[in-house]
């Protein structure tokens, strides 16, 4: 089986700054994967690159297995073909309540004029309520989501993810500010989701990505540094060297 | 269903009943119709005030609601007014022209009738010909198609360039006010086929109806416009209480969140704004009417100023906000700008109204948006208890991240 996304040889820049350098990544249709590394590796610029956010100097982002180039594309085609990004600090609608930021991501039709006319159905009903109960949120869909602790907010981002139903989940530090309980259960959550697709997270936190249980990726200076079991790649010299030892 | 629709908009039931009972009030007090209490030109003040309560909503769906600040969206206004007026003039210089000149002894040809008609428009800028923008003056129907249609595509074009640069914020409010300079120095220019700085006038002259009082006609259009005023709170209600309301209120707080959930960000930005301009010009239509006249001062850069003072004074993100602010700014305003306020006599300088109501103006604006940012329709939420929980400043949930209370109450 192909994999489900291939990128190869990317590189950008940013005023002369090479912050991705010939980097190259690819994660298969149900696999969980950690991509560690120190402050400026470039892993946001990786899911940035993914997402469409930012356009790489070169190399190729390649989609699916009709290998669709994701480069060039916008942000939003991106994510309908199937990738959820959930950013590094939590960003969900404050304004508005956590079901209405859960229905605004169920996976529907995105167009003007069909979400004008949109009327939930049972079935968008019954979703949004089984997320809130996967993300730990059903006594609260009726607050306002800005009220919400900072945990329950990166819970919330997750569910929206979720939702949108997407072939590939990259979840950029999910369980920063978390308590440690609340970091098991966003554990459970995204081992739960990599059942059934593909999960990249980004992670500082050791413990969080032993218990995640998966391959790991070490970025520094914008390529990959090592790849492998966490067990094997944090005996690696080079490793121990930039990230581990400081 | 529809029970639903009522329920999520509390407001829209009070409003039409209470815009209901004004028209009906105003019209038993008018001169045609009842005790001729209020004055035929003060129901006119009052129907223009609806459609200006009209533009402010269309302003506060496209920046209240999805955060466009358009300082353009009077120019729309403008040119849905000239668009009827275009039918209004032609129909009504026909008829005197083809009266005048049913007593000569040959019928005139159709190219003599159109000369003499052009001639009498036209004069004024020293042209007679009809320039290519008058081609549908003649009907009434088509007339009513470019209300719509041509404020609808320049703000198709413009927005379509706007938007897709991905131009936000106040460079987005700039290029709105250049579109508007450029529309009202264009249309100063004699040869630009609209009368230069004349404008269009007569327009308080129905074709036809010269046998009908102005009194009765002016009662007409009140009901006209607070018709419209109703449609208009009836569908901007409708696309703000659904999904659509949560993608563009979302748009307003978060754009790149929006769009990297898979929707196009341009694409609801396009859709608002030129559903917002289509009913500026719906409104614009119905106001010079009423006016009587409309010319390129009209359509200035400042008037699109006011209109976003007017709807943060009445207060964003709320239809009923945008209306108050419309209501309340341009009946002072009437009543300061009119003479009718009292002069203050402080001893070494005599205060004149006339002069300082515009300061007076730009300084509730600015005490508004320093003290009271949801405008004077935050006093309702002093009766419907949508108030915050005051934990004296403490912070609303658990930890940190969560918003405290300031935060929460916006
Ligand atoms: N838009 C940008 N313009 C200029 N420099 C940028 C931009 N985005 C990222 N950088 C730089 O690129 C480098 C990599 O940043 P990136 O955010 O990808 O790091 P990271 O691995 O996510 O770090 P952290 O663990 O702190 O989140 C940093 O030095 C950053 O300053
Ligand atoms: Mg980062």
């Amino acid at each position: 089986m192909s994999q489900l996304l291939e990128v190869s040889g990317i590189s950008v820049s940013f005023d002369g700054f090479k912050a991705i350098n010939n980097l190259s990544f690819s994660i298969g249709h149900a696999e969980m994967r950690a991509i560690i590394g120190p402050n400026g590796a470039g892993k946001t610029t990786f899911m940035d690159i993914v997402t469409g956010k930012t356009k790489p100097d070169e190399g190729s982002v390649l989609w699916g297995d009709l290998s669709r180039n994701l480069i060039g594309m916008n942000e939003a085609k991106i994510a309908r073909i199937g990738i959820g990004r959930k950013f590094q600090r939590p960003t969900v609608f404050e304004d508005q309540s956590v079901f209405d930021n859960l229905m605004i991501a169920v996976r529907n039709d995105r167009s003007p004029l069909a979400v004008l006319f949109f009327r939930p159905k049972t079935k968008d009903n019954d979703k949004v309520h089984e997320l809130a109960s996967t993300i730990g949120l059903s006594q609260e869909l009726m607050r306002k989501s800005g009220e919400l602790s900072h945990g329950q907010k990166q819970w919330l981002e997750i569910g929206m993810l979720l939702a949108q139903d997407p072939k590939l989940l990259l979840v950029d530090e999910p369980a920063a500010g978390m308590t440690l309980g609340e970091r098991e259960h966003t554990t459970d959550i995204l081992k739960e989701a990599a059942k059934t697709r593909a999960v990249v997270v980004i992670e500082h936190d050791m413990e969080f990505i032993r218990r995640l249980d998966c391959k790991v990726t070490v970025l520094h200076e914008g390529s990959v540094l090592a790849e492998g079991a966490l067990d094997h790649v944090t005996k690696n010299q080079d490793v121990i060297d930039v990230y581990l030892g400081r | 269903m529809k029970n639903s629709f009522f329920m999520k908009n509390p407001s829209l039931l009070v409003f039409l009943g209470l815009l209901a009972l004004f028209t009906l009030g105003v019209t038993l007090m008018s001169e045609a119709y009842g005790s001729g209490l209020v004055s035929t030109s003060f129901v006119k003040t009052l129907g223009k005030t609806l459609c200006l309560a009209l533009v402010a909503i269309a302003m506060d769906l496209v920046w209240g609601y999805t955060g466009i600040l358009s300082l353009g969206h009077f120019a729309f206004f403008g040119v849905g007014g000239y668009m009827i007026g275009m039918w209004l003039m032609y129909a009504r210089t026909e008829i005197i022209v083809v009266n005048s000149m049913a007593s000569a002894p040959i019928p005139p040809t159709a190219s003599e009738l159109s000369d003499a008609i052009g001639s009498q428009i036209f004069g004024v800028v020293g042209s007679s010909d009809f320039p290519a923008i008058w081609m549908f003056a003649d009907s009434l129907v088509l007339q009513l198609f470019m209300v719509v249609l041509v404020p609808g595509l320049v703000a198709l074009v413009f927005g379509w360039l706007a938007f897709r640069s991905r131009v936000t914020g106040v460079y987005l409010s700039i290029l709105t006010q250049a579109m508007t300079l450029a529309l009202s120095l264009y249309l100063f220019q004699n040869d630009s086929g609209l009368r230069g700085n004349n404008g269009l006038s007569g327009l308080q002259n129905l074709p036809g109806a010269d046998n009908i009082p102005q009194s009765v006609i002016s009662i007409w259009f009140l009901w006209g416009s607070a018709l419209a005023l109703a449609l208009t709170y009836i569908a901007t209600s409708f696309v703000v209480s659904g999904k659509f309301g949560s993608v563009i209120r979302g748009i307003r707080d978060d754009e790149a969140r929006v769009r990297f959930l898979g929707y196009s960000v341009e694409g609801y930005k396009l859709f608002v704004f030129v559903l917002t301009a289509i009913m500026a010009a719906i409104g614009g239509a119905l106001y010079y009417p009423q006016a009587g006249i409309i010319n390129p001062a009209e359509i200035a850069p400042i008037a699109s100023i006011y209109l976003a003072v007017w709807v943060a004074i009445g207060g964003r993100g709320r239809i009923y906000g945008a209306v108050i602010g419309a209501v309340v700014v341009s009946l002072v305003s009437t009543w300061f700008t009119g003479g009718q306020a009292p002069n203050i006599n402080l001893g070494f300088y005599v205060v004149k109204w006339v002069d300082w109501w515009q300061v007076l103006l730009g300084l509730s604006f600015v005490l508004v948006t320093l003290f009271a940012p949801k405008g004077i329709g935050g006093l309702v939420d002093l009766f419907t208890g949508r108030l915050a929980p005051s934990r004296k400043g403490a912070p609303l949930g658990p930890d940190a991240g969560s918003l405290r209370e300031e935060e929460a109450e916006k």
